[in-house]
């Protein structure tokens, strides 16, 4: 059993559309083995996890299980070949228990019965080394708590084959730690173990090979063994490739927004911004470099006044007087009544930038409906607006007239992005402003921001694309699970600094080598 | 006279735990179904269609055809009513709420035609009773006029009454100690993630709809067979339907709470004629205890936020895979 | 059993269409209304055994026959439609209130109330607008207490909304008690039947023209409020993206309590239309369920005000044409509520035909209807 490999992969492609999100991607899992799959954001890894688990098809290539060849079409599919997948985003009931959670959907032959459920999940557990309560509700539950009932979901369903997407971007360092230990029992147990993951220290630290994909290409495979941090930072970011977007000299600049100390706590009361300090500067492009979830969306809700600061500064210093505002929770129309011209191009174009229903021309005036001294809306100047963004970007719809929600997702970001860049802003701060766009718009939004650049607004630009951010901005903040990394200058840093600085300081506190 | 007040406190409130039984088996699929209180219109002149054809055509009726036709009619109308809802809102995904009391309207409608014009449309007009029918209904167990008190509280009633216990308890039972329970409340508290664990979503939504729409169907049969002894009186039902989806908020979702909710909304219903000199306007009052009560109730759940006492978490949400 | 599913593919798929002309959703429509009428007229002929074509005869007949009729018609569309109006402003924003029927009843009490205790005490000209106030106060009130809980406590608004009508129904039963007349009816009577004190003005001679000159103002005034106010364009955005709100600086909380307000306000006015210029007495079945239809007005009108007075009218159309052959076939009245039931299910069913697609893959003959 261990010559044969527990799941083996040939050839995968699987596009979307017109983009191929895995290319002739080839795997291989032994039993007792772990294998990590390394790649940035988007470079296809989830897909290609996806298609084992069961939720998309592949387009082409073949699936091997103990040797066999296989067809997966559905999760249930997956499940009778033993295969689990703990997703990034748990999928569990709140008002139910550990038990109940772990066996919802199962049909089992035998009687209905909670409490040898839990006996039996006691009984993984304790095999394993987890710490659970089987009769613990889960809205009562800890991140890392709810990831273990749904690893023990996977296996209670007796899975050989585990894979985890990305299952320490949840935890702290200590669950990480012991989440690893429990992975090498599984181990040591004969499973075959896939985990998704872009943190090179949890590679190298956990396990036994590392495939490496890249812009969905598979690069290669690599005994973990036999590598190093420098050898998979280059597989995985690949060589610089030149995009030549224009850059021009920072002229004239002051500072204008200042950042001390941010200090931010979601929802679930885990920290996601600590001890947040950078000034952005007008007439230039800060970028900002991270693992998706470093705390990007936060920073930039917290500046505009929809996230609430827990600590720190933000200060605004006006362009005209020269005086300094306080920004720290304010609410998005106190900071507008202080006459900071703040725009922002938040993530999620059409659930919070832009309202899918509406039409160009009244998502025109979500920023300037107030604008008059009546009841009434003024749609004169809107219309205008709309006109003039859908001819000098050339956004392509029937009229000024139809719901943004049908138009394609390139021209959905012009028209936000015009939109925001039309109140002559100060700062203008865009999140990933060209995830998903076509080549041409892209170019077309990064000519708008070098233009606003130019006019002396200050630009803080969230990026994904390393390329992107080394060419289009002046400096670049690299965030690291909250922290700052570092500030460097996008002239001189290289994208392998990078790269190892994205996953810096998760770096320092993981012990590492942690061997059996 | 305590024990007629218990006594007339479970009559009136046996409608009430049917239908609130049936909305509670709903809303776990997380189908809000305002066309409760015209199912029940439905289940109880769907009855009463049953017993009049049966009556008309037979000289001699036999007791054991008395009781299940009717029974069976009442069953099949209102959960094709329900059939209509989940049609409605699951298949072709319409608004709950809209398509909920367009089914209160039609069933409201279906009850005071038939139940009013059945004579005319069948017979030689008259006004409609099925009093052979209703009387096997009614029909006390053994002992109820023999052991006093005790007989009156516990022995008195036909058998939709105990029926209507039973299946509260039944439906307690399903709904916490069954597979098929647990699979249901996961339908309505997160349907995306009962999809992803293998759970087929439309179908439970479906069956516990109809299964939860002919429960609610059957008080109206118990309101028209045993309470008003098999004769309609157009409106008579009144606003029962109403006060049982209160009942399901006031039963926190549980449905042998909401027996306990019932006899005592029952209980207010008619508490007034037992304190002597109560007013006609201190009547009123008491009538707007159990809404007043239900409101508090929604709100103090609201304030404490305890999860277990909520609405199932995708109460009234429509769901399709393709949109997650 | 469930194996054989491995094998079965989707007979068909179901996608949400990208947009659709308008003329032909307004053509499933009517498609659907058709078919409604059919059924319909079925179940009529099956009922009284007459022709169906003469049935609708005497729909119209019923609707338009007399300007007696007619005067009734635009008089019940009036009042539904003040009602849908007033719910409208709500469901925009998505908030689910279906205590239109408590707030319009509130209303009327208060109405009630003014009449009673005013009426030929202070003079007309004032007792008219203390009548107006007193309504719409009250309304308001009905309106704002479930969308405070909602705004502060995420309180259910549906079954809350729904409760509250009850409570302003046993309120009403609590009134009548002092206002009945003559005494032990346990009914009010016509309120001020000698002076007509507190009644709305005859014009033209027409009893319910001033009401339906209020309405049409009003209908004018929501459609202008909805599209071309600035808290009409807030609306829209809370109920389309309560991120998006955040984001451009709403006050979500106070938009909810603030569009409630002038929902239940809305509803108090057609509580006064009800009491003062229509029935001038007050009784617990005021309303009548156009609280309830007017939800489903206004919800079939895709909330715009103007084709609110067409779902309106075939609402209206159809209660008073079913009367008609009640009254003539000697049915109970009921039959309109059916008649009502059974096109809404099918206008209900027919939203879906304009909003997906529905794709059939295979040549599997199986009917999706």
């Amino acid at each position: 059993m261990t010559n044969t490999p527990a799941i083996e992969l040939k050839n995968i492609t699987k596009t979307f559309g017109s983009v191929v999100a895995n290319k002739n991607v080839s795997l291989c899992v032994n039993h007792g083995e772990i294998l990590s799959v390394l790649g940035e954001n988007g470079s296809g890894k989830t897909t290609l996890m996806n298609m084992i688990s069961g939720i998309y098809f592949p387009d082409e290539g073949h699936i091997f299980i103990n040797g066999e060849e296989v067809v997966i079409r559905s999760p249930k599919d997956a499940f009778n070949n033993k295969i689990g997948m703990i997703h990034q985003h748990f999928k569990l009931v709140d008002v139910f228990s550990a038990a109940q959670n772990i066996i919802l959907g199962l049909d089992e032959e035998k009687k209905f019965d909670v409490k040898s459920a839990s006996a039996k999940v006691s009984e993984i557990a304790a095999r394993y080394g987890f710490n659970i309560d089987p009769d613990k509700k889960v809205y009562e539950m800890s991140v890392s708590e709810k990831q273990t009932v749904e690893i023990i979901k996977v296996l209670y369903r007796g899975a050989d084959i585990l894979i985890l997407d990305e299952p320490t971007a949840v935890l702290t360092p200590q669950e990480t730690k012991k989440l690893f230990a429990i992975l090498r029992k599984m181990r040591d147990d004969g499973k075959a173990i896939i985990i998704i993951t872009h943190k090179l220290h949890e590679v190298l630290s956990l396990s036994d090979n590392v495939a490496v994909l890249r812009k969905g290409e598979y690069i290669g495979t690599v005994k973990t063994a036999e590598t190093n941090e420098a050898e998979l930072t280059e597989m995985m970011v690949g060589k610089k490739v030149s995009l030549n977007i224009e850059r021009t000299e920072v002229e004239n600049t002051c500072d204008r927004l200042v950042v001390k100390d941010l200090h931010c706590i979601n929802r679930e009361g885990v920290n996601v911004l600590s001890n947040v300090s950078f000034t952005a500067r007008s007439g230039e492009i800060l970028g900002i470099a991270g693992i998706a979830g470093s705390g990007q969306r936060e920073l930039l809700e917290a500046i505009a006044g929809l996230q609430h600061v827990e600590n720190g500064n933000i200060t605004y210093i006006d362009p005209k007087t020269g005086e300094e505002e306080n920004l720290k929770d304010k609410t998005p129309l106190q900071i507008r009544d202080m006459g900071v011209r703040l725009s922002f191009v938040p993530e999620d174009r059409l659930g919070m930038g832009l309202v899918g229903n509406m039409d160009i021309v009244d998502n025109m005036m979500l920023r300037s409906y107030r604008k008059g001294k009546t009841a009434f809306l003024q749609r004169k100047e809107p219309k205008s607006l709309a006109d003039e963004i859908i001819e000098r970007l050339e956004v392509v719809t029937p009229s000024a007239n139809t719901p943004v929600r049908r138009l394609s997702g390139g021209n959905v970001q012009k028209v936000l992005v015009g939109r925001e860049i039309a109140s002559s802003p100060t700062v203008l701060m865009a999140a990933y402003p060209v995830r998903g766009l076509d080549i041409n718009s892209s170019y077309t939004i990064y000519n708008l921001l070098n233009e606003q650049k130019k006019k002396g607004v200050a630009v803080i630009f969230v990026g994904e694309d390393l390329d992107v951010l080394l060419e289009l901005c002046d400096r670049i903040m690299v965030l690291s699970g909250g922290k700052v990394s570092d500030i460097a200058d996008a002239r001189t840093i290289t994208k392998e600094e990078i790269g190892l600085l994205m996953t810096k300081s998760q770096q320092e506190e993981v012990p590492e080598n942690e061997e059996n | 006279m305590f024990a007629t007040i218990i006594n007339k406190a479970i009559i009136q409130g046996i409608p009430l735990l049917f239908g609130s039984t049936g909305e509670i088996i709903t809303e776990k699929s997380g189908n809000l179904n305002l066309g409760i209180p015209g199912i029940m219109y439905v289940g109880g002149s769907a009855g009463v269609i049953g017993a009049y054809l049966y009556e008309r055509a037979v000289d001699t009726p036999h007791p054991f055809w008395c009781i299940l036709i009717p029974l069976l009619a009442s069953l099949l109308g209102s959960a094709l009513a329900a059939l209509i809802y989940s049609f409605l809102t699951i298949t072709l995904r319409a608004n709950q709420n809209v398509t909920g009391l367009a089914l209160t309207t039609f069933g409201v409608g279906f009850g005071d035609f038939f139940g009013g014009s059945l004579t005319k449309i069948f017979g030689n007009g008259g006004s409609l009773s099925v009093k052979t029918t209703a009387d096997y209904f009614k029909t006390a167990l053994p002992f109820a006029d023999n052991l006093g008190w005790f007989g009156e509280i516990f022995l008195s009633y036909g058998f939709l009454a105990y029926l209507a216990v039973i299946i509260a308890i039944a439906a307690s039972w399903f709904l916490n100690r069954t597979r098929a329970g647990l699979h249901l409340r996961a339908v309505g508290e997160n349907p995306a993630t009962a999809d992803a664990s293998g759970i087929n979503v439309t179908k439970y939504k479906y069956l516990a709809t109809c299964i939860g729409g002919a429960i609610a169907g059957l008080g109206g049969l118990y309101f028209i067979m045993d309470y008003t002894g098999g004769s309609w009186t157009n409106g008579g039902f009144g606003d029962r339907g109403w006060l049982a989806i209160a009942l399901v908020i006031f039963a926190l979702w549980k449905p042998n709470m909401s027996i306990l909710g019932s006899f005592l909304f029952g209980g207010l219903y008619i508490a007034y004629t037992y304190i002597s000199g109560l007013s006609r306007s201190s009547i009123a009052i008491f009538n707007m205890l159990p809404y007043v009560v239900t409101i508090a109730v929604l709100i103090i759940t609201s304030i404490r936020d305890k999860k277990e006492n909520q609405p199932p978490a995708a109460l009234g949400l429509p769901y399709f895979r393709e949109e997650r | 059993m469930k194996k054989t599913e491995k094998l079965h593919e989707p007979v068909f798929q179901i996608a949400k269409r990208g947009s659709m002309v308008w003329y032909k959703s307004w053509a499933i429509r009517a498609v659907a209304i058709l078919f409604a009428l059919i059924i319909c007229a079925l179940f009529i002929t099956f009922i009284t055994k007459t022709n169906p074509l003469k049935v609708y005869a005497s729909m119209i007949e019923g609707t338009f026959g007399s300007s007696r009729k007619i005067w009734n018609t635009l008089q019940n569309m009036a009042l539904l439609l003040c009602i849908s109006l007033a719910v409208t402003p709500a469901f925009k924003m998505k908030f689910w209130n279906i205590g239109a029927e408590g707030q319009t009843l509130i209303g009327g009490l208060a109405s009630a109330a003014c009449m009673i205790y005013f009426g030929n005490k202070v003079p007309e000209y004032m007792l008219l607008p203390m009548i107006l106030i007193a309504a719409i106060v009250a309304g308001m009130v009905w309106g704002v207490v479930p969308a405070i809980f909602k705004a502060k406590f995420n309180t259910n608004e549906t079954l809350f909304t729904l409760m509250m009508n009850y409570v302003a129904m046993q309120l009403v039963s609590f009134c009548i008690v002092f206002w009945e007349n003559p005494k032990d009816s346990n009914t009010v009577g016509v309120i001020n039947r000698g002076t007509h004190s507190g009644w709305l003005p005859e014009i033209f001679g027409q009893k319910y023209l001033l009401n339906i000159i209020i309405v049409i103002a009003i209908t004018v005034i929501m459609y202008i409020y909805l599209k071309y106010s600035k808290q009409g364009y807030e609306i829209s955005v809370v109920g389309e993206s309560e991120n998006t709100a955040r984001y451009i600086g709403i006050n979500v909380k106070r938009v909810i309590i603030r569009t409630m307000a002038i929902s239940g306000a809305l509803c108090g006015v057609a509580g006064m239309l009800l009491v003062s210029g229509t029935d001038h007495t007050i009784n617990t079945d005021l309303v009548g369920g156009m609280g309830f239809t007017a939800i489903m007005v206004s919800w079939l009108a895709k909330f715009n005000p103007v084709f609110m007075t067409l779902t309106t009218f075939l609402i209206v159309f159809l209660e008073r044409g079913a009367g008609e052959i009640a009254t003539k076939m000697n049915l109970n009245e009921s039959v309109s509520d059916i008649l009502t039931g059974i096109i809404l299910f099918f206008i209900i069913g027919s939203e879906f035909f304009v909003q997906y697609k529905v794709n059939f893959r295979g040549k599997h003959k199986e009917e999706v209807k």
